[in-house]
């Protein structure tokens, strides 16, 4: 009987630790990509960094995978357990050689308006007029960069939830470094300065959302637009129409291309590439992972004697890349793709 | 029954937003460019896809004047999936075929590219489904082979 009992427990014990989340797989499948694989840094913050670990506590961690930062690419990881999120949070604090810390969440009183000057001054420089967060992405190789990590959104629904003001209050008063964040003191602040620039920042959250946090909503992920036209006759005007609006006629294939032997591909639907290079390297700058989506193309489509245009909707983008630094570059793609379209079609 | 019913209407609402949280999925391979595109390759082939093209952006960008590390996107598909699709489904066109955006970083490589599973949100016939669901499992694979090869 005992023995059976201890049989069952074995059991039941190998069993728990074969599904406790592992950590580091966990970090490798959704956070290595940005933080990179040691947590050194890439399109996200470096989170190995002493001085970071030194200034956090593992509730903000949490919080900050589960809400993520809304329009700055950082994704609100919902979909993790409970269990999963610690796990992280756990193999993240591997990384700590110092005891983690632990913030009273008590909040502190300064003079938001004393604050507000002093972030004008000392802060907006990096973090925006209005704590919108640096531009573009942190450290990616693939393009050329100006700071080496992105100064991060304060005026940020994620980042207000997550931070306490003694956390905010730390990290002002020591600075994180190794990053382009210095100490106060360094910069010839006290700590009533501090306390104050911590109430200014903590009082964003009584402001409407900040334009870096808001992505664009759209009704539809695809533009369309019936022509007039026979397919061929499309096919030509869009070509016309992609260069008369500043954009280089890349190449042409059908859908099927590379799917079926060159004689038998369906010429019913024919896709154009084409690019503005100087748009596309903004595109990229902003942020890398945008090139999934470029060059440009449209679709002229053949259904039932009926000729149509197609393409992605580039305002749908802002939001599936969760940047906001997007926002623009999508909204002017957009039109663009519908001028186009129009001319194409008039 | 009534319990099943309350399960799923609580659900509803959390898995639509969920759809909404996390749209990208993005890997890291501790290769370098050249080697990850290989691996990439042979991952798509794995998962019973044909490789129909990669558009070579960064050196479209350098003949324009313009200095990027390696960036390419790669496009994959089945060509019976493809046929069906663009008979009964023309709206979904423009966002096939399938592609992963593969660029340097230093001397390892990003791979990205959208969850399948998100194109629900944008078309929900549910005779797409199906689709969806197989493509976010193979594209999930793919990235998890490409992730796994040292
Ligand atoms: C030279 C640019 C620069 C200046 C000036 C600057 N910061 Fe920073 N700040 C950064 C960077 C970069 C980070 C991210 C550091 C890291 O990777 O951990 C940061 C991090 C922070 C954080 C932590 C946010 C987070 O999400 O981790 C706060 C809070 C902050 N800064 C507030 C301020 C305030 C207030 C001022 C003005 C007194 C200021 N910063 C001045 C660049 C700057
Ligand atoms: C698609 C890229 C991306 C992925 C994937 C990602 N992050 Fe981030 N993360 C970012 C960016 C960018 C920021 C900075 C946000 C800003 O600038 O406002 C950030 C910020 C953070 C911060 C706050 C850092 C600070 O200085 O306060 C933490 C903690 C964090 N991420 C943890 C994680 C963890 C854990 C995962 C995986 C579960 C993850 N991230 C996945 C891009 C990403």
């Amino acid at each position: 009987m005992i023995r059976l009992l201890s049989a069952l427990l074995l059991l039941l014990a190998s069993a728990v630790t074969l599904a406790a989340p592992d950590g580091a797989t966990l970090f490798a499948q959704n956070c290595a990509a940005c933080h990179g694989e040691k947590g050194s840094g890439g399109i996200g913050v470096p989170l190995a960094l002493p001085s970071f670990q030194a200034s956090v506590s593992d509730d903000y961690i949490r919080k900050t995978i589960r809400l993520g930062r809304p329009g700055r690419i950082m994704p609100a990881f919902q979909k993790l357990s409970d269990a999963e999120v610690d796990a992280l949070v756990k193999y993240v604090r591997s990384w700590n050689a110092a005891q983690a810390m632990h913030f009273d969440p008590a909040p502190i009183k300064g003079d938001p308006t004393h604050g507000k000057q002093l972030y004008a001054k000392y802060c907006a420089a990096c973090h925006g007029a209005n704590g919108e967060g640096g531009k573009g992405t942190g450290v990616t190789f693939s393009r050329p960069r100006d700071l080496p990590i992105m100064p991060p959104a304060l005026h940020n629904p994620g980042f207000l939830a997550a931070a306490s003001d003694s956390m905010i209050k730390y990290t002002l008063m020591h600075g994180r470094a190794g990053t382009p964040m210095i100490a106060a003191a360094k910069r010839g602040l006290q700590e009533r300065d501090v306390d104050d620039l911590v109430s200014f920042i903590r009082q964003f959250q009584q402001e409407p959302v900040s334009s870096s946090a808001t992505l664009l909503n759209t009704e539809s992920a695809i533009l369309t637009m019936d022509s007039p036209y026979d397919l061929a006759t499309t096919i030509e005007n869009l070509k016309r129409a992609v260069g008369n609006n500043n954009f280089i006629f890349i190449r042409e294939q059908n859908l099927d291309a590379g799917l079926v032997p060159e004689d038998s591909e369906d010429p019913h639907q024919h896709i154009i590439y084409f690019c503005n290079f100087s748009l596309l390297n903004q595109a990229l700058a902003n942020d890398p992972r945008v090139g999934l989506f470029l060059p440009c193309r449209i679709t002229v489509a053949e259904d039932h004697g009926k000729v149509k245009l197609m393409a992605v909707n580039p305002k749908r983008l802002s939001r599936m890349f969760n940047d906001s630094n997007l926002n623009d570059l999508c909204r002017q793609m957009t039109q663009q793709y519908l001028a186009i379209m129009e001319e194409a079609t008039l | 029954m009534r319990l099943f019913l309350a399960i799923a209407l609580l659900g509803l609402p959390l898995f639509a937003l969920n759809a909404r949280a996390d749209e990208m999925m993005i890997v890291r391979s501790s290769q370098e460019f050249e080697e990850a595109m290989s691996t990439l390759q042979a991952a798509i082939k794995a998962h019973g896809y044909t490789l129909t093209r990669v558009q070579r952006v960064d050196v479209g960008l350098e003949a324009k004047g313009y200095k990027t590390d390696k960036y390419r996107v790669v496009f994959f598909g089945k060509a019976d999936e493809i046929k069906q699709i663009a008979a009964k489904h023309p709206e979904l066109i423009p966002y096939l075929p399938l592609n992963i955006a593969i660029f340097a970083e230093n001397n390892q490589t990003l791979l990205t590219t959208n969850h399948p599973a998100m194109l629900a949100e944008f078309f929900p016939d549910p005779e797409l489904a199906s689709y969806f669901k197989e493509w976010e499992k193979d594209v999930t694979g793919i990235l998890d082979d490409v992730r796994q090869t040292q």
